[in-house]
C-alpha cells in the first residue's frame, strides 16, 4: 500500500490517526524511517542527530526498559543513553538550547498527581511537553505500546519532533525511528551529534 | 528474537528440537497422514511449544480440547486445566498470557458469545493467545451444526481473525499463526476460525511437519507492555484517574489505546502476508464472474465453478484467508475486471459480503448469497444456480432439492 500521509510535527488534532491505519509500513532491518518514509538506518541516524542539534530543548526520555538494571544490556544501553546526553549538551549552544533528560519511570496513571517538568506519563506526556517547551525528544528504552500511546497523542497536542529509538521494530507514530537499538546504535547516534556539532543552524535566540 | 533464537537447536523433555520456525515450515519434510480436523488441530499443538491450555471441553463441536488434554498428559504442553464457564477459560487464558506463558484453546458458537467480553480485553491488554473457533449455530433454536455468525463479532473486537478452508489450512496456520502474533509490532490474541463439523469431523490428508520438531518457546520480554505488572495498565485496570475519571486526558488515552490495538492489526499484514503467502489466494480473476469465499464455502465455490465451466461458462475465485487484517487492497485489486461478485456463505447475515461491498467500487456487482445456515449444508448446484440466475441464464430451480 502506498500513502501520502506523512508523520510530520503536529498539532495534527483533536484525535490523529495511528499512522499504520494510514498505510505508514514500519522498516526492515537495517533500515529506519522518517515521516514515514523507509530510510537507510544511518540517514535516520544522521537526521535524529540534526534534529537534537536545531532544537531549543532536545530531550531524552529514557523508560524502564533502560532506567532499571533488569539485565546487562540494560545497563549498558543506559550509559549509551547518558553518554547521548551529555554529548547533546556539550554539542548545544547553550545561550539558546537546554538538553534534557526526564524519566518515563513507569506507565502508572498518576494524573493530576505527576509533576510532568520532572517526569513524563505515556497517559499525557503532552503535558510533559508544554511544561518544558520541548520542540525535539527521543524515546528510549519503553515498551512498545505505551510509546506508540505518547507519540500519537504528541503529535495530536503539540508541535514536538518525536525520535523512537526501538529495541524491536520501530515506530511509525514518531516522526523519525531506529529499530533493533543497541547500546551501539545509541553510541553511534552520539557519534552523529559529535560529528554535525557547527554545521546545524542553532534556533534563534531570544 | 535473540532469546528465541538461543533456544533453537536445543531439546525439550520430549525430545523436540526447537526448531526456526520458517525451516520447519516451509523446508522440512513433510508426512502425508490421514486425520480429522479435530485431530489435526492436536498435532498441530503438539508441534507448538504451548505452556498453558486452558479448556472447557463439553462442546460437541470439535473433541480438540479433549484431544490436547492426551498431549498434556504425554508431557506436550506444560500446564492443562478445565475452566467452569467459557467465560471462566478465557479470563483464565488471560491470567497465564498475563504472566507470560504461550497459551491455547478453543470453543465454537454460544461458548464463543458467552466470553465474548473477554476478546477486546485480550486485544487491548496485547496478548497474543491463539483460540481456535470451531463456528456453529449461535442463535436459539440452539443448533450444534456449522454457521459462522459468531466470526462477526469476532471481527470488531481487535484480535486477528483468520478462516481457515481445510484441515491443512489450519494446521499450518495454527503454528504460523503464533509466528505472527507473537510478533512484538503485533502481539495480539488471534481467533483461528474453521466451520465446525466440515472440518474438525471429516477426515481429509494433511502433511505434517516432522514430530521430532516444535516451534522455539515465547519470549515475553518481546511484550509490548509489561509481562504482569499490577501497577500499570492493562493489568492494573481500576482505581485510577486513567479509568475512572471523566476528562479530556482520559479520553485521549483510551481513545489512543483502541487506535494502537486497531494499528497492530494493520502491523500484522506485512508478517502475515510472508508466512500465509498473501492475504487472499486467487484464480482466473480475469474471469467476468467471481466468487469471493471463506472458509469451506470456498471449496464448495470451486466445486461450483468446476460444474458451470463444463457449461461453458467462466468463473475466478478468491479465497479470503484473514478477515482481520481485512485484505482490502489485495480485494480491490482482484475484482478490478468482475461483472459481477457472488458472494456465499454459511450465515444468515451475511457479513463478508458487507465487508467486500464496503470495499470495492461500484459495489452494486456484490450479489450477497447464497446463505445457508443453521448446520445447512452448501451444495455446489445452489451456488451455480445463483450465478446463473445473476448472469440471467435460465436455471432449474433448487427449491425442492431433495424432494
Amino acid at each position: 500500500m502506498t500513502t501520502s500521509y506523512r508523520v510530520m510535527p503536529g498539532p495534527e488534532h483533536f484525535l490523529p490517526p495511528s499512522a499504520a491505519s494510514m498505510g505508514v509500513r514500519l522498516p526492515d532491518p537495517g533500515q529506519g524511517h522518517i515521516h514515514g518514509s523507509i530510510v537507510s538506518e544511518e540517514e535516520a541516524l544522521e537526521e535524529a542527530a540534526r534534529q537534537f542539534l536545531s532544537a531549543k530543548v532536545p530531550t531524552i526520555f529514557p523508560g524502564p526498559l533502560v532506567l532499571w538494571a533488569w539485565n546487562d544490556k540494560a545497563a549498558k544501553k543506559a550509559k549509551a543513553i547518558r553518554h547521548l546526553y551529555e554529548t547533546i549538551k556539550e554539542c548545544v549552544d547553550s545561550s539558546c538550547q537546554q538538553a534534557m533528560l526526564i524519566p518515563m519511570p513507569d506507565y502508572r496513571p498518576k494524573y493530576p498527581k505527576i509533576n510532568p517538568e520532572i517526569e513524563i506519563n505515556p497517559n499525557h506526556p503532552n503535558l510533559t511537553i508544554w511544561h518544558n517547551k520541548i520542540d525535539a525528544c527521543m524515546f528510549v528504552g519503553v515498551h512498545c505500546h505505551q510509546a506508540n500511546l505518547s507519540l500519537k497523542i504528541i503529535r495530536g497536542g503539540t508541535n514536538c519532533y518525536t525520535i523512537a529509538m526501538c529495541a524491536q521494530a520501530g515506530h511509525e507514530d514518531a516522526m523519525l525511528s531506529v529499530r533493533d537499538a543497541t547500546a551501539d546504535k545509541i553510541i553511534r547516534l552520539a557519534d552523529w551529534v559529535k560529528k554535525l556539532k557547527g554545521s546545524v543552524t542553532p534556533p534563534v535566540k531570544h | 528474537m535473540a532469546a528465541q533464537a538461543s533456544f533453537i537447536g536445543q531439546k525439550n523433555k520430549k525430545e523436540q528440537v526447537y526448531t526456526d520456525p520458517w525451516h520447519m515450515m516451509n523446508e522440512a519434510a513433510r508426512t502425508p497422514s490421514f486425520f480429522t480436523g479435530s485431530e489435526v488441530i492436536k498435532e498441530a499443538v503438539r508441534r507448538a511449544s504451548c505452556d498453558i491450555m486452558v479448556a472447557y471441553p463439553i462442546t460437541p463441536q470439535s473433541e480438540a480440547a479433549a484431544l490436547c488434554g492426551e498431549l498434556f498428559a504425554e508431557g506436550y504442553i506444560g500446564d492443562y486445566f478445565r475452566g467452569e464457564s467459557e467465560f471462566a477459560v478465557m479470563s483464565q487464558c488471560a491470567g497465564a498470557a498475563f504472566g507470560g506463558a504461550r497459551v491455547f484453546t478453543t470453543t465454537a458458537g454460544p461458548g464463543t458469545m458467552r466470553a465474548m467480553e473477554n476478546f477486546p480485553m485480550w486485544a487491548g491488554a496485547r496478548l497474543p493467545i491463539q483460540m481456535i473457533v470451531t463456528c456453529r449455530g449461535i442463535n436459539s433454536p440452539l443448533s450444534i451444526q456449522p454457521d459462522t455468525l459468531e466470526i462477526s463479532y469476532l471481527m470488531q473486537t481487535g484480535m486477528l481473525v483468520w478462516h481457515a478452508e481445510t484441515a491443512q489450512d489450519f494446521y499450518d496456520w495454527i503454528l504460523k499463526g503464533y509466528m505472527v502474533s507473537e510478533e512484538p509490532d503485533v502481539h495480539l490474541p488471534l481467533a483461528l476460525c474453521c466451520d465446525g463439523f466440515f472440518v474438525t469431523h471429516t477426515k481429509d490428508m494433511v502433511d505434517l511437519t516432522p514430530v521430532d520438531m516444535c516451534l522455539p518457546p515465547y519470549d515475553p520480554y518481546r511484550s509490548p507492555v509489561p509481562c504482569m505488572d499490577m501497577e500499570c495498565p492493562p493489568v492494573r485496570m481500576m482505581r485510577d484517574p486513567f479509568v475512572m475519571k471523566s476528562n479530556y486526558i482520559s479520553y485521549a488515552t483510551h481513545a489512543s489505546w483502541q487506535q494502537e490495538v486497531w494499528a497492530a492489526v494493520e502491523r500484522s499484514r506485512k508478517h502475515t502476508i510472508r508466512w500465509m503467502d498473501g492475504l487472499i489466494d486467487t484464480e482466473n480473476i480475469d474471469a467476468d464472474v467471481l466468487v469471493v469465499a471463506s472458509g469451506t464455502a470456498v471449496s464448495q465455490s470451486r466445486e461450483a465453478i468446476a460444474i458451470l465451466e463444463e457449461e461453458g461458462i467462466k468463473v475466478g475465485l478468491v479465497k479470503v484467508k484473514t478477515l482481520r487484517p481485512w485484505p482490502g487492497e489485495e480485494i480491490r485489486e482482484a475484482t478490478k475486471h468482475a461483472n459481477h461478485i457472488i458472494v456465499p456463505e454459511f450465515n444468515v447475515a451475511g457479513w463478508l459480503a458487507r465487508e467486500v461491498s464496503a470495499t470495492i467500487p461500484n459495489n452494486n456487482r456484490v450479489h450477497a448469497g447464497p446463505h445457508v445456515c443453521g448446520g445447512m449444508t452448501m451444495p455446489p448446484e445452489i451456488i451455480a444456480a445463483e450465478i446463473k440466475t445473476v448472469l440471467g441464464v435460465k436455471a432449474p430451480s433448487l427449491a425442492g432439492r431433495g424432494g
